[in-house]
């Protein structure tokens, strides 16, 4: 176990370094930042200009270590927007985009696994196919889309929720059920399928001669196996959604750190985009490298071996 | 089956299920595509979608850029028999323009993004995943980090980001996803290879001195397609759902083409009075996203081994 | 005569397949006396795991039963509620599977896994369950049973699982075991102590035994009674003595010629065998299942075959009038 999880550190802090180089680097292999920064029309003085102010004339590798230097220690430079650092400004954001995050989690969950376990023991009824349906038609609905006719539909038509910002507890109850109903299916394809190889395990007859009821069978028995694999892709899930709140946050205007980056993206404010990109990304890197240790400490096997 | 890739185990592979590397012997199952309805409809839905993008000039009633200003916003007849216009079918946008010319011409958009963008990544993918697979060792570690590092980019903000420095055109979005989509064939490709690699004639072919090149071009590729196909299928729709999400954020293709994801973001102006906008270029990726994904599970199914499902 | 522990009359087990309806288990009848052993042997695929499956209603899902009875000490299996038939489950009646390494939940300690039946079935408290647990797993032959308890099945070898299987079975003091072939993926070595620890357990604690197996020297060493199974019926059954010194089925005759003997099989000397395949038990049956692959078989074989009962319980399906010649005898 210790040998596993210092083998994984090593490879998540070389795979953060390598999206730390692809953060810094995306925008500057994408085009010429100071033309992009100047604008389109710009003479050619102010573009050099720009060049100069933003240092983007020295050579990137040194432009990379210094903003790496910096950004080890909490510095990520200052917004072109914002009268503010790019740190403080994720820092006032995330907390919300965090709470989407986990809101939407929960909601997938509780999407997912009733109904994978129940698909799983009814097999090839009409509760399987259902499910599965469901999984299917709502994994080919654009996110977006889905947000807006959910806006039409309980915020404009029926009022019952507000439809953007995010003051208030219920801001996050739309775009939570958007970002966890997408996130479902794969969860509840996992479940199901784990649930099916493990209902036909020798271990679940084991638990049948024993004169256990169902009930125990299922949640004891089988689900405490099928259930790991599901834990770690949850973890994974949760870093696909900071990753996706992009799309939800714009649309729903919840003022999260996608909305920052949309924000930011489109105004052109390159800092806080790098801050983001590097941010959400070591997040997934964080939170695979939990998923496989929390996957390795479920599994007796793994963890005693 | 995904052993060192960190990760990637549920995220990205838990919806498929593996078509196993077929033996050698490629059978045929007709009675298992013609036995399964969706399989069936969806290359039907598919086909005709396809037919219309090609023959988009022929098929469209209207030229899909022309404004007419004073005919804006005629509902279709199924949403107000009043106000609708018989030569609108599907109504006009808030610009008056012919909303199923608009809905035709935007398929071409999406279905060429989705191809395209499926050849680079393909490409890219497949090439690093049999690699991975039949080379093993150094190879197989590099690749797998190469993995790891690609899935903990967060596609929509990076696409975004790219899109907004090198401007948003056709090009820029079948690259940028192309560069961003390739994990999945990588994945799926390295652990078909590993399978595939231990066989008997597969080693055979390697023990009476068959070149590298000629191993996996003869042996292992033609056994991988199935796989390649389903996944091929998972990507297309991918790119089809990133490429409308990118355009409703102002990010993809710009206007006044006519990507479905920007005519979402156009509606979304008068969604208050008229939904009706809204609806129809959303229902339209749906429709084409699920034939592409019901198709790829039909193949999935039709290629898998008997006795799995 | 007491009660028999079990007493199974007429069991069918039909399990529907692609092409037909494979009739795995037909007209079979059992009894286990309490306290006595009674052993099912017979090929693999004749039937014999279905039948212990089908007492403990565990068949899998597709499987059919009928039997015209089904009891268990005097209870109706057949028409049992599920809840009664939980109770009785691992309390009263209790199973030993074919496959140690995968009869036993990865996921939970082998503790948790032993004092389960004990706690659920309401025997005492986790303090007494554990101390049973102990002296079960000491009494099967484990060392440092405590510490045992704490470990998980990967880290225990098949023997020792198969131990802790039989100490779980053991942990409510049941009327009944059934043990499905459980030495089969042993190995050898280990095979023979097993089925004498099981054969020692049922003795010291009057349990009735039901064991599956296709080892016939073990049977002729533990078994009161014996039940030859062949292609989903009993062809033969009756006291062991009997079985062994007088078979009156060709087939059990030629198992019995399979058995090395020490004294008596010289090397050199080819052990008996059995020419011919297991019939195929998809569709219809007719006649003997066994005639296809009997020296002696005649026309009246092909026909339905009446049981003859002979003294002691002694029962056969045979049209053949005297005791089955040695297969060896006839070809030599």
């Amino acid at each position: 176990m210790l040998r596993f999880t210092l083998r994984r550190l090593v490879l998540a802090a070389v795979v953060g370094i390598a999206v730390s180089v692809i953060a810094f680097m995306l925008l500057r292999v994408s085009g010429d930042l100071a033309i992009a920064l100047a604008g389109e029309d710009a003479s050619p003085a102010d573009v050099e200009r720009i060049r100069q102010e933003y240092g983007l004339n020295r050579p990137i590798i040194a432009q990379y270590g210094e903003w790496l230097w910096r950004a080890l220690r909490g510095d990520l430079g200052r917004s072109l927007f914002y009268p503010e650092s790019v740190a403080n400004l994720i820092l006032t954001r995330l907390p919300v985009t965090l709470s989407l995050a986990g809101m939407g989690l929960v909601i997938a969950i509780l999407i997912a696994l009733p109904l994978g376990i129940i698909a799983a023991l009814r097999r090839n009824t009409w509760v399987d196919r259902t499910a599965l349906g469901i999984a299917v038609i709502g994994q080919a609905m654009p996110n977006f889309w889905f947000g807006l006719l959910m806006i039409f539909l309980f915020g404009l038509a029926l009022g019952w929720l507000p439809i953007s910002g995010s003051d208030s507890f219920a801001h996050f109850i739309m775009p939570a059920i958007t970002l966890g109903w997408f996130s479902a299916p794969v969860l509840m394809r996992l479940t199901r399928g784990g649930m099916v190889e493990v209902m036909n395990s020798d271990y679940i007859r084991t638990a049948h001669a024993k004169g256990l009821p169902a009930r125990v069978v299922v949640l004891k028995h089988a689900l405490r196996n099928a259930i790991v694999p599901v834990v770690a892709l949850c973890s994974v899930q949760f870093g696909n959604m900071l990753s996706g709140s992009v799309v939800i946050e714009t649309v729903f205007a919840l003022q999260g750190i996608g909305y920052l980056a949309w924000e930011a993206i489109s105004r052109r404010d390159f800092p806080v985009v790098q801050g983001i990109l590097l941010l959400v990304a070591l997040f997934y890197v964080v939170l695979t490298l939990l998923a496989d240790i929390a996957n390795a400490w479920l599994d007796p096997r793994i963890r005693r071996g | 089956m995904l052993g060192s890739i960190p990760g990637s185990g549920g995220a990205d592979m838990s919806d498929i299920t593996l078509p196993q590397p077929a033996p050698p012997a490629i059978r045929r199952k007709r009675g298992r595509i013609l036995g399964n309805p969706g399989l069936v409809v969806a290359a039907l839905v598919l086909g005709l979608i396809t037919l219309m993008a090609v023959f988009a000039p022929l098929v469209a009633p209207h030229d899909p850029y022309v404004q007419i200003l004073d005919d804006r916003l005629i509902p279709p007849a199924f949403v107000d028999a009043e106000m609708s216009d018989p030569r609108y079918l599907l109504g006009t946008d808030n610009l008056g323009r012919d909303y199923l010319s608009r809905l035709i011409y935007g398929a071409r958009i999406s279905l060429l993004i989705g191809l395209l963008t499926v050849l680079v990544s393909g490409v890219i993918g497949t090439t690093l995943g049999v690699a991975a697979g039949y080379f093993g060792g150094r190879v197989d570690t590099v690749v797998s980090f190469l993995i790891t590092t690609r899935l903990s980019l967060p596609v929509v903000m990076v696409a975004l980001a790219v899109v907004a420095v090198a401007g948003g055109s056709l090009q820029v979005v079948v690259l940028v996803l192309g560069l961003l989509l390739w994990d999945r064939f990588a994945v799926v490709m390295r652990s078909a290879t590993m399978q595939l690699r231990n066989l008997e004639y597969v080693a055979a072919a390697r023990s009476v001195g068959c070149s590298t090149p000629r191993i996996l071009l003869g042996e292992i590729l033609p056994n991988l397609i199935p796989a390649l196909v389903v996944v091929a299928s998972y990507e297309m729709a991918q790119a089809i759902l990133l490429e409308a999400a990118l355009s409703f954020l102002g990010l993809g293709v710009q206007p006044p083409l006519p990507s479905w994801g920007l005519m979402v973001a156009e509606a979304k102006e008068v969604m208050l009075f008229d939904p009706w906008v809204i609806l129809l270029p959303g229902l339209a990726i749906c429709v084409l996203v699920l034939a592409i994904n019901m198709l790829g599970d039909g193949i999935r199914d039709a290629t898998a081994p008997e006795g799995r499902t | 005569m007491s009660t028999p522990v079990l007493d199974v009359r007429h069991l069918a087990v039909h399990i529907p397949v692609a092409d037909g309806v494979l009739h795995a288990v037909r007209d079979v009848s059992l009894t286990v006396a309490p306290g006595q052993t009674l052993c099912v042997v017979g090929e693999s695929g004749c039937g014999k795991s279905l039948t212990s499956l089908a007492v403990m209603g565990l068949l899998p899902a597709s499987a059919r039963r009928t039997a015209e009875r089904m009891d268990f000490a005097g209870e109706d299996l057949l028409k049992m509620t599920p809840p009664r038939l939980r109770e009785l489950r691992g309390n009263r009646m209790a199973m030993i599977f074919q496959e140690p390494m995968t009869s036993l939940n990865p996921a939970w300690s082998i503790g948790d896994q032993l004092t389960e039946p004990f706690l659920r079935h309401g025997k005492g408290g986790r303090r007494q369950a554990t101390d049973r647990a102990v002296q079960l797993l000491e009494r099967v032959g484990i060392a440092a049973a405590g510490r045992r308890l704490g470990q998980y099945p990967h880290e225990l070898s098949g023997g020792l699982r198969q131990r802790v299987m039989i100490a779980m079975a053991l942990m409510c003091g049941p009327d009944l075991i059934l043990a499905d072939e459980p030495t089969t993926a042993l190995d050898v070595t280990i095979q023979a102590e097993i089925l004498h620890l099981l054969a020692e357990l049922q003795r010291e604690m009057g349990m009735g035994l039901l064991l599956v197996t296709h080892d016939l020297g073990i049977v002729a060493r533990v078994a009161h009674r014996v039940a030859v199974m062949y292609a989903g019926e009993v062809v033969e059954s009756g006291p062991t003595v009997a079985v062994f010194d007088n078979p009156r089925h060709p087939y059990t005759r030629g198992l019995i010629d399979c058995i090395p003997i020490p004294a008596r099989s010289r090397p050199g000397v080819p052990l008996g065998t059995i020419p011919g395949l297991v019939p195929n038990l998809v569709g219809g049956m007719e006649g003997c299942a066994f005639r296809e692959r009997c020296a002696f078989a005649t026309g009246p074989c092909a026909r339905a075959i009446p049981i003859v009962h002979g003294d002691d319980g002694h029962t056969w399906r045979c049209v053949l009038l005297e005791r089955a010649p040695s297969l060896l005898e006839k070809s030599t």
